[in-house]
């Protein structure tokens, strides 16, 4: 397990590195003079000469990705434009709201898509399982933002069961578990959707093994076969999926952070777009590749704790 | 008496084109302490056969008529889920075709070998270190360290020979081997083949063993059942059915290329023609189309022919042909 882990780790470093040079390049080929912009259209051809230098603009292109590769890998992400603090703290401040979010909506595609997947696929083409099939295509097929609105709209301005922005008093746990129901509800609805049909089609698959029925010919109790034999198995493909369709739950983020006014990096990727701040945004989206890859991670190292099969494979 | 007494077994499948009638009055005997063979060629409902008697037909499966009599008194076809199940395992154990898939990939041996014994009220360490006796019977080197390994830890032929020491880990009175040997190498097929009529020895429970290697019946097995499309054409000892064949099927899968046969060949001889549509059973004699002898009581219903001893062949004209024919 160790074995693979370590090479496992490997590779991420590999896709880190490798997102970083793609980040240098697209800061580097966008048309637009950095030093411009930061300075504004009133800077002087002195200082926007004084600020080239500064930004080491003036280095040759290999140094200037040297300097932002090894920066980027110690932390320096330069500092952000309007109050100069460095970015990498700005980004940190945001970052336990999006995490939270996102796990939250994990939470709600693992606690209802595994279970109604299973269900679904023990009772093979029964009503209850053609009313999941039917469900998860329509939970997926409407975006995150749609979701999100709708939830708005019926629960907290309707309804008024929750609250509609914010993410809840400071140190109040409960307040702030009360404002992440909707927002998470918005990133893991989708997920719902594709965890069950994910769950179903691989625990159908499971149960035609032939392990299952000499699990059956032993006269193992039904209950141990269906979840300890089967859905251990039919959920690994699960994991990966999951680690995946993090990338897109942190798209969804930046939606459900800006219809519900959340903090976190969605909405300060937003805002500093808006603002032309550039140097925040490229921070923010390499925080954000940091973190998808490292539940990557984690995603396949859960799969090899689970799946002997895995880890010898490395 | 017999540990198995199978009797006018009809199962039936629906099926989106109809009702295929997959087992018609399956008949036989697995009598105590004997290795019984069943062959037939792909499609005959060897495994169909298996599932009845185990009751894990498939969904679209029914057992419409006939007797399953387990040890005399209980007939497998009527017992209640819970009691089948109670069955399964600890008084009939199973080892299927597949020894690569047999296995649980995410669970470690032990651990199966442990979770099959859930109904003894032994200690866990109890358990374990019963698997460890049965794996050290089949000769899997390392047992005790075998037991926290994982199935793609092992070689195909000690997959095979765990899922062996698996079924007989409950001392069963009856073990259905399903093909066990056919995905082993030749070597391996031998080995496996004396190991399991060792231990057979050994524990003394009836075994019936299907295969569609003829050799292997002929070395392994005391009684043979000769199936084709879901019906029992022939049955009796070995040495009657081998040296006399009564039914034109059982003649024509010996007489197919016999050097192949004394070679262990891993496949059952073709003959030409196909099993008939199982859904259109002819009212006369389902091996008609294909038969080389073929005469004019072949459209009449075929009766079971009682000959020499306990075989029995499925075939108008096998009294005629056998000396030591006895009349129905
Ligand atoms: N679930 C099912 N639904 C419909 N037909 C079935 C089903 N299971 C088996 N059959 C049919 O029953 C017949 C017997 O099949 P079975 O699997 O018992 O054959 P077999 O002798 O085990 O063959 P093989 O040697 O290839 O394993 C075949 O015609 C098959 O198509
Ligand atoms: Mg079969």
């Amino acid at each position: 397990m160790l074995n693979y882990a370590v090479k496992r780790l490997g590779l991420s470093v590999a896709i880190v590195s490798l997102a970083m040079f793609l980040l240098f390049c697209m800061i580097y080929l966008v048309p637009g003079d950095p030093a411009s912009v930061a300075l504004g259209p009133r800077a002087t051809e002195a200082m926007k000469e004084a600020m080239r230098v500064r930004m080491g603009l003036d280095q040759p292109v290999w140094v200037q990705f040297w300097n932002f590769f090894t920066g980027a890998w110690t932390g320096d992400l330069g500092e952000e434009v309007l109050s100069g603090r460095p970015v990498l703290d700005v980004v940190l401040e945001q970052l336990p709201y999006t995490l939270v979010l996102i796990a939250g909506g994990i939470s709600w595609s693992v606690a209802l898509g595994i279970p109604l997947g299973c269900w679904a696929a023990i009772n093979r083409g029964s009503f209850a399982d053609r009313l999941v099939g039917i469900l998860s295509v329509a939970v997926i097929a409407v975006p995150s933002f749609v979701v999100a609105i709708y939830a708005l709209l019926i629960f907290a301005v309707t309804l008024q069961w929750l609250p509609a922005i914010g993410a809840g008093e400071p140190g109040d746990v409960g307040d702030q578990l009360v404002h992440l129901i909707l927002p998470s509800l918005a990133v893991g609805l989708g997920w719902v959707g594709y965890i069950a049909r994910m769950v179903r089609a691989s625990m159908l698959e499971v149960l035609e093994a032939s392990h299952i029925r000499t699990a059956r010919a032993f006269g193992l109790p039904e209950r141990l076969i269906t979840y300890r034999y089967a859905l251990t198995i039919a959920i690994l493909p699960t994991i990966t999926l999951l680690g995946i369709g993090i990338g897109q739950m942190l798209s969804s983020a930046v939606f459900a952070e800006i219809v519900f006014a959340r903090p976190g990096v969605g909405k300060l990727v937003y805002d500093a777009i808006l603002t032309r701040n550039f140097p925040l945004v490229t921070g923010a989206v390499l925080v954000t590749t940091v973190i998808f890859v490292l539940l990557n991670l984690i995603a396949d190292l859960i799969v090899g704790a689970l799946d002997p099969r895995v880890r010898s494979s490395f | 008496m017999s540990t198995l007494s199978i009797s006018g077994l009809n199962v039936h499948f629906s099926t989106e084109a109809g009702s295929l009638h997959a087992l018609k009055d399956v008949t036989f005997d697995v009598p105590e302490r004997r290795i019984v063979g069943i062959v037939g060629e792909s499609g005959c409902g060897k495994s169909t056969l298996i599932n009845a008697i185990l009751g894990l037909l498939s969904d679209n499966g029914e057992v419409r008529s006939g007797q399953i009599l387990f040890e005399g008194d209980q007939d497998l076809a009527r017992l209640s889920r819970g009691q089948m199940q109670d069955l399964r395992g600890p008084r009939i154990a199973t080892v299927f075709q597949d020894p690569m898939g047999a296995l649980n990939p995410v669970l470690s041996v032990g651990r199966q070998m442990i979770n099959i014994q859930y109904r003894s009220p032994q200690s866990r360490a109890a358990k374990a270190a019963r698997a460890v006796e049965m794996l050290k019977l089949v000769r899997i080197p390392d047992a005790e360290s075998a037991l926290g390994r994982y199935p793609h830890q092992f070689s195909g032929g000690m997959k095979q020979r765990i899922a062996i020491a698996m079924a007989l880990m409950m001392e069963p009175a009856l073990l259905i081997a399903d093909e066990p040997t056919t995905a082993l190498d030749a070597t391996l097929e031998v080995t496996t083949i004396e190991l399991l009529k060792d231990l057979q020895a050994t524990i003394g429970c009836s075994v019936m063993f299907i295969s569609h290697h003829l050799g292997v019946i002929a070395e392994l097995c005391d009684d043979v059942v000769v199936m084709y499309a879901g019906e029992v054409v022939e049955r009796g000892t070995v040495r009657d059915v081998f040296r006399a064949p009564a039914h034109p099927y059982t003649r024509r899968l010996l007489e197919c290329d016999p050097a192949r046969q004394s070679r262990r060949t891993r496949v059952l001889p073709t003959i030409p023609g196909e099993i008939p549509d199982l859904r259109q059973r002819p009212r006369g004699c389902v091996f008609a189309p294909r038969c080389l002898e073929r005469h004019a009581g072949c459209d009449t219903p075929q009766v079971e022919h009682a000959l020499a001893g306990d075989h029995r062949a499925r075939c108008n004209l096998a009294p005629a042909r056998s000396p030591a024919a006895v009349p129905p």
